[in-house]
């Protein structure tokens, strides 16, 4: 599955402010009343943007297009929907940069082969307050050389190897791998005792 | 030696370590609700894929469903359509479906331990954040996305990095009116919303030792509001007795060789942990969230936080709670009016919770102006609740008497704040938005400090009514 290795992603930011952003609010739930993910898109961050009155960053034309969010610490906390890294992907998000994430939003995303890399709170600030500063600039993030750049701003990012590795390797998803041990697994469900309901 | 629960458990699941360095779990008891498995049983399909160990899933349906008696086929089209799409699921995939027919329908996370199905040792994942609740019973267990609950169905396995383990040590007793409610809010407002992540927390100490089972369930359930995936506390006699005789729990010579795994399972009492925290039970009091997020919390008779007393962006962020829920930096918040008090969810839905209210409620009436719903968190708990007469408490005092579902939690159903509306819940959850009205308002606390609030029709310090 090489053809899907992702070893950099590159676009125009949007800096999301705030810590401890949940997925209620990514995506509210009365949008998971639905048997697909198709659609949500466009009603990533709804009641936050209708309660900023059109002052909410989804909803400014200077960060139109924009593929990597910039967050700041504990985002996607709270519910562990996936339709929250579904939305945001399907409005256009490819990669986040934050100080930290909600644990399973982080793997959720790493599923959908959406990378989450982690900054230092201060290098978030600069980097949020350069994309604010010039919107059409090009972040890169460089999982191969674990860097974040945009313009003259440059910094090591963090990920844990198994992750970027699953990234670089293009086996994020981790099904085609985990289909590949079914002895392994009958092993392991065998001898577990409450399997056989303990039966001795 | 030297091991905890969760390392045991780990290798006794580990089915290889993967080229990326994850760990391919083995999951032993999978639990689905109607949620978050519909796009996962489709993906399978497209896949061609089916379900690998059917007998090691269960499944329920607790979101949607509406708690006002409403019949099939529901007048709520979408509600149906996720009915039918569960129930053709489960179908196909020879899944065991605890639907309301069977009487034993409920939140998920009330009836795995509740039917036996959670056990000490066990690796637990659903696709739901509060999967961590089973871990009071001495199990791993963790909330996943979606295409994770696909993964879990194709392969009873997941890909998974094994977190680090924090000790939380609760010392001494707590005080009279003060309930395992509060010492998990207690917990999130010391270590922080998200003081957790990258680790599982392991609640120990003479106040979890005391603990009933149906507390330990609550403590265990916000650990997921504290960042952590992962919360447990180690099995001991009372999770044995808990266990023994329920619907899906060994019985027999089996239970015998079941304890003694067991107790094998718990950390030993040299284990080597991550980090350790230490607090004092007998200093927690009534909690009350007033804020947007768990960690937004203060004892019910001390004052909410002043932002201008806070530097940059914690200034900020309390500024941006406070306004959203009304309150002026540095007020009261005991004696603020209430509109609803909502008693349910997966953290306080259990008998002991509903018992606790009603001690409170009965012989009170609840205040005027004030809708207060009792919501059982499944329909054995409502059937028990029934037996010991607590609707007639209930109603007596003028709440709605409900059937079993997530209802208010996240009003996924018709239950839902309208407008401000300013609720006094015992769900974990006070999210912006969190109770159906984008501009709804949440202060989480303990059922008997909910009920303490209906009846007073403001929040109230529960220990002047016990
Ligand atoms: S009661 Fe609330 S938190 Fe618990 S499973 Fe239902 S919606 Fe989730």
């Amino acid at each position: 599955m090489t053809d899907s290795a992702i070893t950099r992603v590159a676009g125009r930011g949007l800096p999301l402010r705030g810590n401890d952003i949940d997925t209620d609010r990514i995506i509210p739930a009365r949008y998971l009343r639905a048997v697909t993910f198709d659609g949500l898109g466009e009603h990533a961050f709804e009641d936050d943007r209708e309660q900023a009155n059109g002052a909410h960053p989804f909803d400014d034309p200077r960060f139109a297009g924009a593929a990597i969010l910039v967050v700041n610490n504990n985002f996607g906390s709270g519910s562990s929907r996936e339709h929250a890294p579904q939305a945001l992907m399907r409005w256009g998000v490819r990669a986040l940069i934050g100080q930290s994430f909600g644990e399973i939003f982080f793997g959720n995303s790493l599923t959908l082969g959406i990378p989450c890399v982690v900054l230092a709170e201060s290098e978030i600030v600069q980097l949020q307050d350069a994309v604010a500063a010039e919107p059409t600039a090009e972040i890169t993030i460089d999982l191969e050389e674990r860097a974040v750049t945009l313009g003259d701003l440059s910094f090591s990012l963090q990920i844990p190897d198994p992750v970027r590795d699953s990234l670089l390797s293009g086996r994020w998803d981790a099904l085609g791998e985990l289909l590949g041990a079914p002895d392994e697994t009958a092993a392991v469900h065998d001898r577990l005792p409450y399997v056989s309901g303990f039966s001795g | 030696m030297r091991q905890t629960l969760l390392d045991k458990i780990w290798a006794a699941h580990a089915v290889r370590e993967l080229a990326s360095g994850q760990t391919q779990l083995f999951i032993g008891l999978h639990l689905v609700h109607e949620v978050t498995s519909p796009q996962a049983f489709r993906m399978l399909r497209e896949r061609g894929l089916s379900v690998r160990y059917p007998g090691r899933t269960f499944a329920t349906v607790d979101h949607i469903i509406p708690t006002d008696g409403s019949e099939r086929p529901l007048l709520d089209d979408m509600a149906e359509r996720m009915f039918v799409e569960i129930e053709r699921n489960v179908g196909e995939g020879g899944i065991k479906f605890f639907d309301e027919a069977s009487g034993q329908q409920g939140i998920v996370h009330v009836i795995g331990p509740e039917l036996g199905l959670t056990q000490p040792g066990m690796t637990i994942a659903c696709g739901d954040s509060h999967t961590s609740t089973h871990g009071a019973l001495g199990a791993v267990a963790f909330g996943v996305g979606t295409s994770q609950v696909r993964d879990v169905l194709a392969t009873q396995c997941m890909a998974v990095e094994k977190p680090k383990v924090r000790r939380i040590e609760i010392t001494g007793s707590l005080g009279r009116g003060v309930y395992p409610k509060d010492v998990i809010l207690s917990i999130i407002g010391l270590l922080g919303v998200h003081g957790g992540i990258g680790y599982a927390y392991e609640y120990g100490g003479e106040v979890i030792d005391e603990m009933s089972m149906e507390g330990r369930l609550t403590v265990c359930n916000m650990s997921i509001e504290a960042g952590a995936r992962i919360g447990y506390i180690n099995p001991d006699q009372s999770t044995y007795d808990f266990v023994r005789g329920r619907p899906y729990a060994p019985a027999g010579d089996a239970f015998g060789r079941a304890v003694d795994w067991w107790s094998g399972q718990a950390s030993d009492s040299d284990a080597d942990y991550d980090d350790v925290v230490t607090m004092d039970g007998a200093a927690i009091e009534p909690m009350v969230t007033w804020g947007i997020n768990p960690g937004h919390v203060v004892g019910v008779n001390q004052n909410v936080p002043d932002p201008a007393s806070l530097d940059g962006a914690a200034g900020e962020a309390v500024a941006e709670a406070l306004e959203f829920m009304q309150l002026e930096p540095g007020a009261a918040i005991a004696g603020r009016p209430i509109d609803v008090a909502f008693i349910g969810s997966c953290t306080n839905g259990r008998i002991s919770d509903l018992q606790e209210a009603a001690a409170i409620v009965r012989g009170r009436k609840v205040a005027a102006g004030v809708k207060a719903l009792a919501v059982p968190g499944s329909q054995l708990v409502r059937d028990r609740a029934e037996e010991l007469g607590l609707d007639q408490i209930f109603l007596d005092a003028g709440f709605e008497w409900r059937g079993s579902g997530c209802s208010m939690c996240l009003a996924m159903n018709s239950d839902k704040l309208v407008g401000d509306q300013l609720s006094a819940s015992s769900s974990n959850r006070n999210f912006k938005g969190r109770q159906g009205s984008p501009t709804g308002r949440t202060l989480l606390m303990s059922p008997a400090m909910v009920a303490a609030a209906a009846v007073a029709g403001e929040v109230t310090d529960v220990r002047t009514l016990l």
